[in-house]
């Protein structure tokens, strides 16, 4: 079942606006994430999908129906919650059971769905337990096995795994992924965690500030952020974003924090602009005094690479991700390269399109 | 490194024993009336409190020549009804409080929390001048009706409901449950406690009533028990003071036994792991 968001509008009164204009076609069996800061409205609009809020305007359209007026029952989908929503004085069998009684379902048919889910979920052997005899990765996997019995194609996950720890929120992230391949679920998931966005999105659509920043894959996110925010949203360590000029000279030639001067393969495309230089597409390297351009702050030590935090001669600061370990002390000074891709913002922030693919002589 | 002081033994002595003339001035009177419940009327007369003529002659007296045991049913099902009646009202009111969403809900439950500031006392007289005029007087329904609902009920359950978490209500909307659905199934179960907690308050509340039947029942038949105790003594013109401290006894059985089992239910954890 494919979903169709246009023009979607939220207020809570006249004057104070949570979401606009939010159009987007989630296509049947996509895992299609939203993602933002928190506050930017983005449980909002899952809970306006699911008919928990009232449209304030705009269109949901289910497969080819309207649904802005239907209840959620009527919507055929089911959800899961940040902080699980379980029955604490039912055992998990019947907590998975629970809503297919509601709606009536025959009673093999019930016990069929509810076996199937547990088992899939490996929680079979835990059935008569009450939700408090549980951890809270086996709470979470109650809540997805109520999603799983359900025979509603629509999934709807609100941040499910920020309550777990880091290594169980791996784990379940790929159960998570599993399931919705298997089960060929339509599964819209709300996170503000980029690297959730990253590993599970067939799709993804940035929410900030009221408005869709972007709507792209993985790939086009990461690599052709449609602005700033987008770039800093993405990525561990996150983008430098530095002020950079066209030089006076040469419009080949540009400027980053005049502590920096890139010679790239066509004009500059505006005079005043932001440039942004991943971690690892630095170079940096031991300089005497005269030729460096910066100078260390910290390092970090991770096991397979070494982030680098430094100051510009101008001021900006700047982290770097180097290969393996090496050791700079604080304040020693360096110089510092922008080695191949860069990406370019204009004052507002918004990306620029280079006529050519940048080739970058640093 | 051990911060907190061990308190002095001479302190640890003299909370003990501050504790221990409270606790005999608590249960001293309880304990006596006990005691002489279980002494024949004769030694009570003569101030003969330590007799050992300890025996449970006065409690069978009570069954065979008071009317006890119509009183304790006419309290019993007072009790039970008033209990069940308060169950049903409140919660359903507290539910419209919480998950209903209607004009003037915090103005009425306002009003309604103003009922409360008002002493049963100060109604007694408006509400004895309606149950005469219903022709009530001297029936059950006199001292059912004018309790089946309290503020105080509906208050307490209303906290209860705002302090279930709101996601359990958006699951049952997206399971289609409808609000007498979740109600019942969800509303009325995660509130296991405060149910009883109240059940056990309205429970006693009418079981220890004293006033308003004292006024309202003139036979035998309605009266509840706690006015059949002081029937007990003014009927007679010679008080059996044994068979009345066994009456009495009886009385507080019921009391004792809601609170035990009521204390059994009052553990916290029962609603762990709804939410995380």
């Amino acid at each position: 079942m494919s979903i169709t968001l246009r023009n979607i509008r939220k207020d809570y009164d006249q004057n104070t606006e949570v979401l606009k204009d939010v159009s987007v076609k989630v296509e049947t069996g996509e895992f299609f994430v939203i993602v933002g800061p928190s506050g930017c409205g983005k449980s909002t609009l899952l809970r306006m999908i699911a008919g928990l809020t009232p449209i304030t305007g705009g269109e949901v359209q289910i497969d080819d129906q309207v649904v802005n007026e239907l209840p959620p029952k009527a919507r055929k989908l089911t959800m899961v919650f940040q902080n699980y929503a379980l029955y604490p004085f039912l055992s998990v069998w019947d907590n998975v059971a629970f809503g297919l009684k509601a709606r009536k379902l025959d009673s093999a048919d019930i016990k069929q769905r509810v076996d199937n889910a547990l088992k899939m979920v490996s929680l079979t052997k835990l059935r008569k337990r009450k939700p408090r005899e549980l951890s809270g990765g086996q709470r979470q996997r109650v809540a997805l096995a109520r999603a799983v019995a359900s025979d509603a194609k629509i999934c709807l996950m609100d941040e499910p795994l920020s309550n777990l720890d880091a290594q169980l929120r791996i784990k379940m992230r790929q159960e998570i992924y599993a399931l919705q391949r298997k089960l060929g679920l339509t599964l819209i998931y709300v996170t503000h965690d980029q690297v959730e966005a990253m590993t599970m999105a067939d799709h993804i659509m940035v929410l900030h500030d009221k408005h869709v920043q972007q709507i792209g894959t993985p790939s086009e996110i990461y690599q052709t952020p449609a602005n700033d925010f987008v770039a800093k949203f993405f990525g561990t360590p996150q983008i430098n974003i530095l002020p950079a000029k066209r030089s006076a000279d040469n419009d080949h030639i540009l400027n980053v924090s005049s502590d920096l001067e890139i010679a790239l393969n066509q004009p500059v495309p505006a005079e005043n602009l932001k440039i942004g230089v991943r971690p690892d597409d630095f170079k940096i390297e031991r300089a005497d005094g005269v030729s460096s351009n910066a100078v260390v702050k910290n390092t970090e030590f991770l096991g397979n690479e070494t982030i680098v935090y430094a100051t510009m001669n101008s001021g900006s600061d700047i982290h770097v991700v180097v290969d393996g370990q090496v050791a700079f002390r604080s304040y020693e000074p360096v110089k510092v390269t922008a080695s191949s891709k860069l990406l370019f913002f204009d004052q507002n922030g918004n990306r620029i399109n280079l006529a050519k693919e940048a080739l970058v002589h640093a | 490194m051990n911060i907190v002081a061990k308190p002095k033994l001479s302190h640890t002595i003299l909370n003990y024993i501050l504790l221990i003339v409270l606790a005999a001035v608590v249960l001293g009177p309880f304990l006596i009336g006990l005691w002489t419940s279980f002494l024949p009327t004769m030694d009570i007369a003569k101030g003969n409190f330590l007799s050992l003529h300890l025996s449970l002659q006065n409690y069978i007296d009570a069954f065979t020549q008071t009317p006890i045991i119509r009183y304790l049913g006419n309290s019993l099902f007072i009790s039970v009804a008033t209990m069940i009646a308060q169950l049903i009202f409140c919660s359903m009111s507290a539910y419209a409080f919480v998950f209903l969403k209607f004009k003037y809900r915090n103005f009425l439950f306002g009003l309604f929390l103003a009922t409360m500031m008002l002493p049963f006392e100060a109604e007694i007289i408006p509400n004895f001048t309606t149950v005469k005029a219903l022709g009530l007087l001297n029936t059950y329904s006199v001292m059912i009706i004018p309790f089946l609902t309290s503020a105080f009920g509906t208050f307490m359950l209303r906290q209860s409901f705002l302090q279930m978490p709101a996601e359990l209500k958006e699951a049952a909307d997206i399971e289609g449950l409808g609000h007498f659905q979740f109600y019942w199934k969800i509303a009325l179960p995660y509130n296991k406690i405060s149910l009883l907690t109240l059940g056990a308050y309205s429970f006693l509340g009418a079981w220890n009533q004293y006033l308003w039947p004292m006024l309202t029942t003139f036979s035998n038949a309605y009266r509840p028990v706690q006015n059949g105790l002081r029937q007990l003594q003014s009927e007679e013109t010679f008080n059996d003071w044994g068979m009345i401290q066994a009456t009495a006894a009886i009385v507080v059985i019921p009391t004792l036994i809601v609170l035990f089992v009521g204390q059994h239910y009052f553990k916290s954890g029962m609603n762990e792991g709804a939410v995380k």
